[in-house]
């Protein structure tokens, strides 16, 4: 995205703000800047407090509950922090059996399309994904791909709402606008504790603005003093009813992963 | 407490290191399968059967030392069926030592190689003979025995191959259908070189990815693993058996990403080597697959698939791609059961009697079975058109697989 797209989009934002609180003829536009820049600052402070882990493994197991039928799905999650550009990560499949040895390439991007690669071991095969399809559900759970992609700060326009407690915890509750065209959400607003900025509730608003899906994270675990990690995450999807639980284990950090392991060679070997 | 704690430290992760470094991990998986089939028209031969089940069984192992850095690695199949002895067949598709440092890797043993980007056809991948016995579509392979280094670089990754042993085709027997009429005779298979199957073959390869693109340059010189077929008298009848000539073959692939587009394309130079009957040939595939992401209320996708493709010999010595048309779609309804839907027609354009389609349906039975059905249909009316033998095979088969 460009800067002046960028420009426009925040002075846009802005302007809606300015003119909804202005209807409600409280002091207009400075308090509305003031909460994009609270939302952006409270955003960029989650950011750099999760800077510095260089790389992580986990395996994570899901569950999907379709009314009756509940599926279970397990993987391992390899994680690369990059210096000035979004995360790298792959994803080795361990069940369903039929999908084991499936392994999943991603790159992302703080300004462009991200970059997606999958290993079909049958066909011993790795085939590039279009990135543009990040809205579709991961795996048939109700986390769509763009949910379990790393954070990046410059992906959203931010807004402070209000502050609120959530569960005792004083938490800030911020507005995040998606910037690309193809995500699946209008908005997401998020619940973020104020002592330690974790997320711990996420409400996904589809296309329509209407409420898609909630996402609960709990039981944070703390890492190598300084990195806290839901080892719970809950989403609920209002539309369908079902949900999803995902469970996230045996972290480990610095595990001395590099670039190397990242790569299209490294995807046809994982298993 | 503090200081304790800061002491054994280090010497807890050094400990883990060394254990990390001398366990083993091994691990054991495939599957097995049962599949039933039937040819609804009656044969073009009197001896060719209209029916089979089979059944399929793909154990696989591997067992990683080192830190993952070395692995053995074996994967073993076994069809047995009920109408074709000839189909009937065993292989190792692989059966392979790995070593893999910073920036290289090699492999020594039996192994499968995919090159290339296309769907309709697979011009590029050359490194594996295909097993037609398998499958219609091209994209079951026999085991190659092969040394291979690949050298992982900034700017693109190096495959060097050296092929010390040829795989020759298996073809059906008398009573199996999808078969050459007459009959292609297994084990009278004759080659251009003197060394027969021990021709060492080599092959390189070039690969990158650069954003948008990818790219791949390659090249081949050895035993062609496509045949020519010569008639020759088998038991007092006329019999048709594979020919191998040397080749040298080099091969380009590209794909572009834009958005929901992936342009892709595929295109080979063969020639001939010494005193060989291979004419010189080139061939091309080209074409895009464009997705339609979350279609309904369900998220489900569409992808369309549009690919031409162009061979320079005449329509009598080649498959069904000397000028055709592939079309097609792959339905993925993202459901918790991955169910599935490929679909394509491969057209003709200088012979509207000429084609083929399938329809393949797959989708996930409680957590370990998979339910797949699948439908093959043909036709054609001249004579010399290679699908002509198999005019008459179209076929509906249903199929159980269990993973474990």
């Amino acid at each position: 995205m460009t800067i002046t797209t960028q420009l426009i989009r925040t002075i846009f934002i802005a302007l809606c703000a300015s003119i909804s609180h202005a209807a409600a003829a409280q002091d207009p536009s400075s308090e509305a800047i003031s909460a994009t820049e609270k939302g952006l600052s409270i955003a960029k402070e989650m950011k750099a407090r999760d800077r510095g882990w260089i790389d992580n493994s986990a395996e994570m197991e899901m569950i999907l509950h379709n009314g009756k039928r509940e599926s279970r799905r397990e993987m391992r999650v390899l994680s690369l922090e990059v210096d000035d550009d979004g995360d790298k990560s792959m994803t080795i499949f361990d069940s369903p059996n039929d999908v084991k040895g499936t392994a999943f390439l991603s790159f992302t991007h703080t300004n462009a399309m991200d970059d997606q690669w999958l290993y079909l071991p049958a066909l011993k095969r790795v085939k590039r994904i279009a990135s543009k399809n990040k809205s579709g559900p991961f795996m048939g759970s109700e986390f769509a791909y763009e949910d379990l992609n790393s954070f990046e700060v410059a992906q959203y326009d931010y807004r402070w709402l209000r502050d609120e407690q959530l569960d005792g915890q004083d938490c800030f509750v911020i507005e995040s606008i998606p910037r690309d065209q193809y995500s699946g959400y209008s908005k997401q607003v998020a619940w973020i504790d104020k002592v330690h900025y974790r997320a711990l509730k996420i409400d996904f608003y589809d296309r329509k603005n209407t409420l898609l899906k909630t996402l609960t994270l709990s039981d944070y675990q703390l890492h190598l003093d300084k990195f806290w990690r839901p080892t719970k995450q809950s989403m609920i999807n209002h539309k369908n009813q079902r949900h999803t639980e995902v469970f996230l284990r045996n972290y480990q950090f610095s595990t001395g992963l590099d670039a190397s392991d990242f790569t299209e060679n490294s995807l046809k070997r994982a298993r | 407490m503090k200081s304790q704690h800061y002491n054994t430290k280090p010497l807890c992760g050094a400990a883990c290191l060394m254990l990390l470094s001398l366990s083993t991990h091994s691990e054991f998986l495939g599957y097995v399968g049962l599949q039933t089939r039937a040819y609804p028209m009656t044969a073009a031969a009197p001896e060719q059967g209209s029916e089979t089940v089979s059944v399929v069984v793909a154990p696989e192992w591997f067992s990683q030392w080192n830190d993952g850095d070395d692995s053995f690695n074996i994967k073993a199949f076994y069809r047995y069926d009920s109408l074709d002895d000839e189909r009937s067949h065993a292989d190792l598709r692989e059966f392979y030592w790995q070593r893999v440092g910073s920036s290289w890797e090699l492999s020594v043993g039996i192994n499968t190689v995919f090159w290339g980007v296309t769907e309709s056809q697979h011009l590029v991948d050359i490194i594996n003979q295909t097993d037609f016995l398998e499958s219609a579509d091209g994209e079951d392979k026999l085991g190659q025995p092969m040394i291979h280094f690949a050298s992982i670089q900034n700017w693109g990754v190096i495959d060097v191959f050296v092929l010390p042993q040829f795989r020759p085709r298996d073809f059906a027997g008398n009573e199996g259908r999808l078969r050459s009429i007459p009959a292609t005779v297994n084990s009278q298979e004759s080659y251009q070189s003197s060394k027969d199957d021990k021709h060492i073959d080599y092959a390189l390869r070039w690969s990158h990815y650069l954003g948008d693109w990818n790219l791949g340059l390659s090249w081949f010189q050895g035993t062609s693993r496509e045949p020519l077929y010569q008639a020759i008298i088998q038991d007092g009848a006329v019999a048709l058996a594979a020919y191998y000539p040397l080749i040298e073959q080099s091969g380009i692939d590209a794909q572009y990403i834009s958005g929901d587009w992936l342009w892709k394309l595929e295109a080979i130079h063969r020639r001939g080597l010494g005193h060989s009957i291979a004419e010189d040939m080139s061939a091309s595939t080209a074409g895009f697959e464009y997705t339609f992401t979350g279609i309904n209320s369900q998220f489900w996708d569409l992808g369309i698939l549009l690919e031409y493709s162009y061979d320079s010999r005449s329509n009598a010595q080649v498959g069904a791609f000397q000028n055709d048309l592939f079309s097609g779609g792959r339905l993925s309804l993202n459901d918790i059961a991955s169910t599935e839907i490929l679909f394509g027609i491969s057209q003709d354009l200088d012979d509207s009697d000429s084609r083929s389609a399938i329809i393949e349906a797959s989708t996930r039975l409680g957590d370990t079975m998979r339910l797949i059905a699948e439908l093959y249909h043909f036709r054609s009316k001249r004579t010399d058109d290679p699908l002509y033998s198999i005019r008459r095979d179209s076929y509906v088969e249903l199929g159980l697989e269990y993973y474990f």
